[in-house]
């Protein structure tokens, strides 16, 4: 559950500014008109953060953290994974991460994690100038590095950090671990009562839980039109529209947007306007996306009459977090953020996915093993096998990196989506 | 002997292969050289090499198919198809028993699961290293001063082999280096080194399972070396045809034929 959303933001302007040629114009329908909407909303979500230092309490968030309990105290977030993702989409991820090594950090440290400390170090972003934290928030349900690389920027800026830990699902979720993750909510209120200058707000807390509840069933419906084939978006497009619901969630502009949005693919659908104007292959991508290569992949895979209609990833934020529950928003917060895809166990992850092939009509799939994404990446040969097992859906592994270009091979991953190709052309 | 002639040319890192074959499947002839700097120019050389040897004239080819790395530059070829799936069409023609096919070339090595019919089902390949390729076997015979011809032999003269890091070409030869340094026999650290990089293309098959009879191809399989430990290893007997290094052409000039006829 990784953040690729909001930095597509800016890769999205990339994106459309290269003029694609005639014949690669002919491999996709029309644009989706709320395009320029979103670019609106997440430009002025990143303007305005120039401005927040000392108008605001500011505090830099994990994808997976519990945002909800933040938002109530009138923070303005910025979500550094989101930061990485737009730093690679600009294809600046190589030059970032060169200097955190050149600072001792590992090449094989996750790369957001180095282009977030490189950033730190040298104040260097694509996004004009991000503010300085007040404060680190937190959660380890989607990787172990967050809680180290999170604990580097708060020795560097000496601001406190804030680590929501969820315990690892091995089975199913535990009344106990419910009630450890509870006692870590309430006990970040006098915290951040503290960091806020304000004081904790039940019914503004509810009404923003209920808020994320009502934008994440929305988002699921934006995905489900994919379901219809053809489908009216492409998976590609997807990573850039999730920007808003990672970034900005429980905010009434996200859900205004998502309705829009729906509005414009349901009309889509009905219009049997697909994304790309040849589907025969329907595909599911595994993992963040490889952000420097979005569009090239978005062309490729257009070419040979695939589109990607489902992603493990941007079904992330539709998966869980409509279980958010006003009447009982503590406890439905640690099971939201404890349930999600990589907090969990192997069969969880093969049965979310068995269920996306078959609700999604998928062919086939690809898996990007990300040299960043440990956790994500670990266990893929065993799901690729067992899909091929269990419903015939042929697969194809590319090596890589979520913005680490350096990690990543055309002349590897062309043999290998040719060889895959061929086996679903067979 | 049929009028309709195919072609395939596998331009690989290390050589280019062509194979001819005629309408009824059967190999005329083939041809090796090495790749050098040009793949298009490598691929027009075998291609007149293996023509000549039968005596016939290019203009009589009904099909090309080009594969390897350097397929999309064969100007000549009428398709391109990967060598993952000209290995498998290569390999069930030879061995039409062969589940699985472990080829391993100057670059990369991959395993290939193949269905009854010859068709990819899957496929694993190395990732961007050299380790558990030609290329890594070449290096350390030229370290050690061994032809590469012979350099597989000389990993059966020991019993013992000396264990050695199997995860980068280079550090592995710092730590022959080293290991001679230390006077460790040679002939020990030879079949650490084939042990080495035979213990890689065994994980790699695991991922992709063995399925079937078990067909090795490439320049690799000329190795005695490779393919005992790795007999040894998967606890079965590989086929091994006459000339490995041509597998991934002849499957380009089947599938020629299969297009083109």
């Amino acid at each position: 559950m990784k953040d690729v959303g909001a930095p597509a933001l800016i890769g999205l302007r990339e994106l459309t500014r290269k003029k694609r040629s005639r014949s690669q114009n002919q491999l996709f329908g029309p644009p989706l008109e709320c395009t320029n909407r979103l670019k609106e909303i997440m430009t002025r979500h990143y303007y305005l953060a120039r401005f927040a230092t000392g108008a605001k309490p500011v505090a830099w968030v994990t994808s997976g953290a519990p945002v909800e309990l933040l938002r109530s105290f009138g923070f303005y977030t910025i979500y550094p994974e989101n930061h990485g993702a737009l730093v690679g989409a600009k294809k600046q991820g190589a030059a970032m991460c060169s200097i955190a090594e050149g600072a001792g950090y590992s090449p094989d440290l996750c790369s957001y994690a180095r282009i977030d400390l490189a950033h730190t170090l040298s104040r260097k972003t694509p996004a004009g100038r991000l503010p300085k934290p007040d404060l680190l928030f937190a959660s380890n349900n989607i990787c172990q590095t967050i809680a180290y690389w999170f604990k580097a920027i708060s020795h560097h800026y000496n601001i406190p950090l804030i680590l929501f830990d969820t315990p690892y699902n091995y089975t199913e979720l535990a009344q106990t671990d419910i009630n450890y993750m509870v006692e870590q909510l309430q006990q970040m209120i006098p915290v951040l009562e503290q960091a806020s200058g304000q004081k904790f707000n039940n019914s503004k807390f509810t009404e923003i839980v209920g808020r994320a509840r009502d934008t994440s069933l929305i988002w699921g419906a934006i995905l489900a039109t994919m379901q219809n084939r053809p489908a009216p978006m492409t998976i590609f497009e997807t990573f850039f529209h999730l920007a808003p619901i990672v970034s900005l969630r429980g905010l009434p502009v996200t859900y205004d947007y998502y309705q829009i949005l729906l509005a414009e693919l349901k009309q889509r659908v009905r219009a049997g306007i697909g994304a790309t104007t040849c589907e025969v292959k329907r595909l599911m991508w595994d993992n963040i996306a490889i952000w420097y290569k979005v569009r090239d992949h978005s062309i490729r895979f257009a070419e040979q009459g695939m589109n990607f209609v489902t992603a493990t990833y941007t079904n992330a934020w539709a998966e869980t977090t409509q279980h958010l529950d006003v009447n009982n928003p503590f406890e439905s917060m640690a099971k939201t953020y404890s349930l999600v895809i990589l907090n969990n166990n192997l069969d969880y992850r093969l049965k979310l996915m068995q269920r996306l092939i078959q609700e999604y009509r998928v062919d086939g799939l690809v898996i990007h093993s990300a040299r960043s994404c440990k956790p994500y990446s670990v266990g893929q040969y065993d799901i690729k096998r067992k899909l091929y097992q269990e419903l015939k859906i042929p697969a194809v592994i590319i090596d890589g990196d979520i913005t680490d270009e350096r990690a990543y091979s055309d002349e590897q991953t062309r043999t290998r989506l040719d060889a895959f190709f061929e086996i679903l052309g067979n | 002997m049929s009028e309709k002639y195919y072609a395939g040319m596998d331009v690989g890192s290390h050589s280019t292969e062509t194979v001819i074959i005629d309408d009824n499947k059967q190999q005329l002839s083939f041809s090796i050289i090495d790749t050098g700097l040009d793949g298009n120019a490598a691929a027009e050389d075998a291609l007149n090499l293996a023509l000549a040897k039968i005596g016939i004239n290019g203009e009589n080819l009904k099909g090309i198919v080009a594969t390897g790395y350097g397929r999309a530059n064969v100007t000549s070829a009428g398709k391109q198809v990967t060598e993952i799936t000209c290995h498998a069409t290569g390999a069930h023609h030879i061995y039409p028993q062969a589940g699985t096919v472990i080829d391993m070339g100057g670059q990369d090595s991959k395993v290939i699961h193949i269905d009854e019919n010859g068709q990819l089902v899957d496929f694993v390949m190395n990732d961007k290293c050299a380790a558990g390729t030609g290329r890594f076997l070449e290096v350390m015979a030229k370290r050690l001063g061994s032809n590469l011809d012979q350099f597989g032999n000389l990993a059966l003269l020991s019993e013992q082999a000396v264990p050695i890091s199997n995860t980068c070409t280079v550090f592995a030869e710092s730590e022959v280096v080293s290991l001679l340094a230390k006077n460790h026999p040679r002939d020990q650290i030879i079949r650490g080194l084939h042990q080495a990089i035979v213990d890689r293309i065994w994980a790699q098959s695991q991922t992709v399972g063995i399925h079937g009879a078990v067909i090795m191809t490439g320049g690799v399989a000329l190795n005695q070396g490779v393919i005992q430990l790795l007999e040894d290893k998967l606890k079965c007997e590989l086929l091994i045809p006459p000339q490995p290094q041509i597998v991934g052409a002849l499957g380009a000039a089947l599938i020629a034929r299969r297009n083109f006829r």
